[in-house]
C-alpha cells in the first residue's frame, strides 16, 4: 500500500512544478466566476427561490463551482487524459510490467493531482468571491467535516468515471469521441453550467439521479445545506456511485488486461 | 541452471483486413515454434529485422502477453500466469520509452521504485549508492527527467531497471541515438552488472557493436524462427560469408587467375579477390606473391552486418 502513497505524493508534486498553469487557471477561474455570478444574480432577481437557493445561495455556488472545476476534474483532468492517450498508443503495456494493479496506480496519481488542485486552484476564487459579495460558508465543524467528505468522494466518482472513459479505448478504435461526449455529459449533470436544483419535473429527477450530479452538485449542496434528502443521504447516493464505478472500472481493468494478454492488444 | 525456458513456443495474431465491406481474418504467425533456454548469468543478443517477433518473445517472457502455443517457464514460473509476482524479479527498459516521472527530479522516481519493488531502505541504499557512481549519476539526481539529455535519462532508465536486483533484465534497444562515448560507458556498466551481480541480461538490438561488447552468445529470429543460435565467431562462420584478400601489386594488371580465389574489382594496382571463409589465406598469398609483383595485401572478415543480412536474406531454419 505504501507504493500508492508514495505515488500519490509524487503526483502531487508533480502538479506543484505547474506554477504558470496553476495561476493563470486560478485567474480564469475567476473571470468565469465574475461572469456567472452576473447571470445568476439576473436569474434569481427574476426567480427569486428559484430551486430552493436564495440569492447568496446562488452566488455562493458559483464560487464553490468555480473552485471544484479543475480539482473534480469537470473537464477532464491530467492524469486520465493521460491514460487515455496511453491506452490508445499502446503505451499502456509498459505499465503491466509494474508490479502494481492499474486503476490503484492511477487513482493514487489523480488523488495527488486532486488534492493539489483543490489547495491551489480551490481556494483562490473562492476567497476573491468572498471578498466581493456575501457568501455562505457553513456553521458547524461538523458541517466542515461533511463538506470535507463530500469533496473527496466527489472526487473519487469522478475518477471513477474518467477512468472508464480512458479505458473505452481499448475497444474503440478513437476513443476521443466518447471523451468528447464524457465532457458535455459531465458539464450538464455536474451543475456546471446551471445547478441541478433549478431543472424541474423529470429532467431533474434524472439529472440529479446520475453519476455526475454526485461530483459538484453535491458537494456544493452539502456546503450550503440544501441537500434535499439531508447530508446523509447525500453521502450515500455519492457512496452508490463509488461501488459502481468502483466495480465497473475493475471489471473493465481485467477484460482490458485480459485484451492485452491474449489478443496482443 | 537456466532461468529461461521456451518450448515450441508459437503466438498467432488474428489480423482483420477489410476490403469494401468483406472482412478478411488472416492468422499471422509472430512467433512460430520457438525453443531455447537461458543460463542464469548470460548475456544474450536476440537480433532480428524489424518484425521478427522480437518484441511479441519478450513480451510473453514478462507475462503481458500469452503464447498461444507451448511452454515458457521464467525464473521459475509461467509468465503470464504470474505476472505481477514476476514483475519484482525482473526489469525491462526500452530504449524509446522513459519510465521515470518526467516532471520530477531523477531521484524522485527511484523512491517510489523502492517502495514499488519493496525493496530494503538499506539495500535501496546500497544499490542506489553504487550506481550513482558507475553512471556518474551524482548531479543528475536533482534534475528533473524532462531537463536530462538522451543518454542521461538512458542511464536514469537503466539504473531505474536494475535497483531492485532483477534476476534478468530485457533490454529493448537501450543504446538507440546515443552518441559513442555514452554508448560505451553503458556497455561498460552493464558488462559490470552481469559480472557482479550475476544478472541475466536479453539484449534486443540493431546496433552491432552492443552485441559485439557484451553477448557471449547471439539469437537470430526471423518471421518468428530461431535461424542462429550460437556464439558471435560461430555467427560469422555458419553463413560461410566469403572473406576479402585485398592484394597491392606492383603495376595495373588484368585480373589475375588463381586457384581458390576469384577477383571481383580491379582498381589500378589494387585488385579484390574473395574466398571462402573454409578456405586458409596462407596458399593464396603464397601462390599470388609466386606469380605476380606482389607489394602488400590484407585479408577483410567478413563484417557482421553483411552476415547477418546473408541470414535475413535467406531464412532458413538452422537445426541445433
Amino acid at each position: 500500500m505504501e507504493v500508492y502513497w508514495a505515488i500519490a505524493v509524487r503526483s502531487f508534486r508533480r502538479f506543484s512544478t505547474y506554477r504558470i498553469a496553476t495561476l493563470s487557471g486560478a485567474f480564469t477561474n475567476t473571470v468565469f466566476g465574475f461572469i456567472f455570478c452576473g447571470v445568476y444574480l439576473t436569474l434569481w432577481h427574476t426567480r427569486p427561490g428559484l430551486g430552493g437557493y436564495d440569492v447568496s445561495d446562488a452566488l455562493t455556488f458559483v464560487w464553490l463551482q468555480q473552485g471544484l472545476l479543475a480539482p473534480v476534474g469537470i473537464f477532464g483532468a491530467t492524469t486520465t487524459v493521460e491514460l487515455g492517450e496511453r491506452v490508445r498508443t499502446g503505451e499502456i503495456a509498459v505499465d503491466l510490467y509494474r508490479p502494481t494493479h492499474l486503476m490503484l496506480w492511477w487513482l493514487s496519481v489523480d488523488a495527488g493531482r486532486a488534492v493539489f488542485q483543490l489547495l491551489a486552484r480551490g481556494g483562490a476564487p473562492l476567497i476573491v468571491g468572498a471578498l466581493v459579495f456575501d457568501l455562505n460558508f457553513p456553521s458547524s465543524p461538523m458541517q466542515w467535516l461533511a463538506v470535507a467528505v463530500a469533496v473527496a468522494l466527489g472526487i473519487l466518482v469522478s475518477f471513477g468515471i474518467r477512468y472508464l472513459v480512458a479505458l473505452s479505448g481499448f475497444w474503440i478504435t478513437d476513443s476521443r469521441g466518447v471523451e468528447s461526449m464524457a465532457l458535455v455529459l459531465s458539464l450538464f449533470f455536474s451543475g456546471a453550467i446551471l445547478p441541478l436544483v433549478v431543472f424541474p419535473g423529470w429532467i431533474g429527477e434524472v439529472a440529479r439521479a446520475t453519476p455526475w450530479a454526485a461530483t459538484l452538485q453535491v458537494p456544493i449542496d452539502v456546503w450550503l445545506g440544501r441537500n434535499p434528502g439531508g447530508v446523509g443521504s447525500a453521502l450515500a447516493f455519492q457512496l452508490v456511485w463509488i461501488v459502481v464505478l468502483g466495480l465497473a472500472g475493475r471489471m473493465a481493468t481485467v477484460l482490458a488486461t485480459r485484451k492485452v494478454v491474449i489478443q496482443g492488444g | 541452471m537456466s532461468v529461461i525456458q521456451l518450448e515450441n513456443v508459437s503466438r498467432a495474431f488474428t489480423v482483420t483486413s477489410r476490403t469494401g465491406l468483406r472482412r478478411t481474418k488472416r492468422e499471422v504467425r509472430a512467433v512460430d515454434n520457438l525453443s531455447f533456454t537461458v543460463g542464469r548469468g548470460e548475456v544474450v543478443g536476440y537480433i532480428g529485422p524489424n518484425g521478427a517477433g522480437k518484441s511479441t518473445t519478450i513480451k510473453m517472457l514478462t507475462g503481458i502477453l500469452v503464447p498461444s502455443g507451448g511452454s515458457i517457464r521464467v525464473a521459475g514460473v509461467d509468465p503470464s500466469r504470474n505476472r505481477m509476482k514476476l514483475a519484482k524479479r525482473i526489469g525491462v527498459v526500452f530504449g524509446q520509452r522513459t519510465t521515470l516521472w518526467w516532471d520530477l527530479p531523477l531521484k524522485d522516481s527511484f523512491a517510489v521504485l523502492q517502495k514499488m519493488y519493496g525493496v530494503s531502505r538499506a539495500r535501496h541504499a546500497e544499490n542506489l549508492a553504487t550506481f550513482v557512481e558507475l553512471l556518474d549519476l551524482g548531479d543528475l539526481l536533482d534534475v528533473p527527467v524532462r531537463q536530462l539529455s538522451l543518454g542521461q535519462r538512458m542511464r536514469g532508465d537503466i539504473a531505474a531497471a536494475l535497483l531492485h536486483d532483477p534476476e534478468i533484465v530485457y533490454l529493448d534497444e537501450p543504446t538507440i541515438g546515443l552518441d559513442i562515448i555514452s554508448k560505451a560507458r553503458l556497455r561498460e556498466f552493464l558488462a559490470q552488472v552481469n559480472k557482479d551481480r550475476q544478472t541475466t541480461i536479453i539484449l534486443t538490438t540493431h546496433d552491432l557493436d552492443d552485441i559485439e561488447a557484451l553477448c557471449s552468445r547471439v539469437m537470430v529470429i526471423d518471421h518468428g524462427h530461431k535461424v542462429y543460435d550460437g556464439t558471435l565467431t560461430g555467427l560469422r562462420s555458419s553463413q560461410s560469408a566469403p572473406r576479402t584478400l585485398v592484394v597491392d601489386l606492383a603495376a595495373s594488371l588484368p585480373p589475375i587467375t588463381i586457384d581458390g580465389a576469384t577477383v571481383t574489382k580491379v582498381d589500378g594496382p589494387r585488385q579484390y579477390l574473395t574466398f571462402p571463409t573454409t578456405t586458409s589465406a596462407a596458399p593464396l598469398v603464397a601462390q599470388i606473391a609466386a606469380t605476380y609483383p606482389l607489394q602488400d595485401l590484407t585479408i577483410a572478415e567478413p563484417t557482421i552486418e553483411s552476415v547477418i543480412a546473408r541470414i535475413y536474406a535467406n531464412p532458413a531454419p538452422v537445426t541445433d
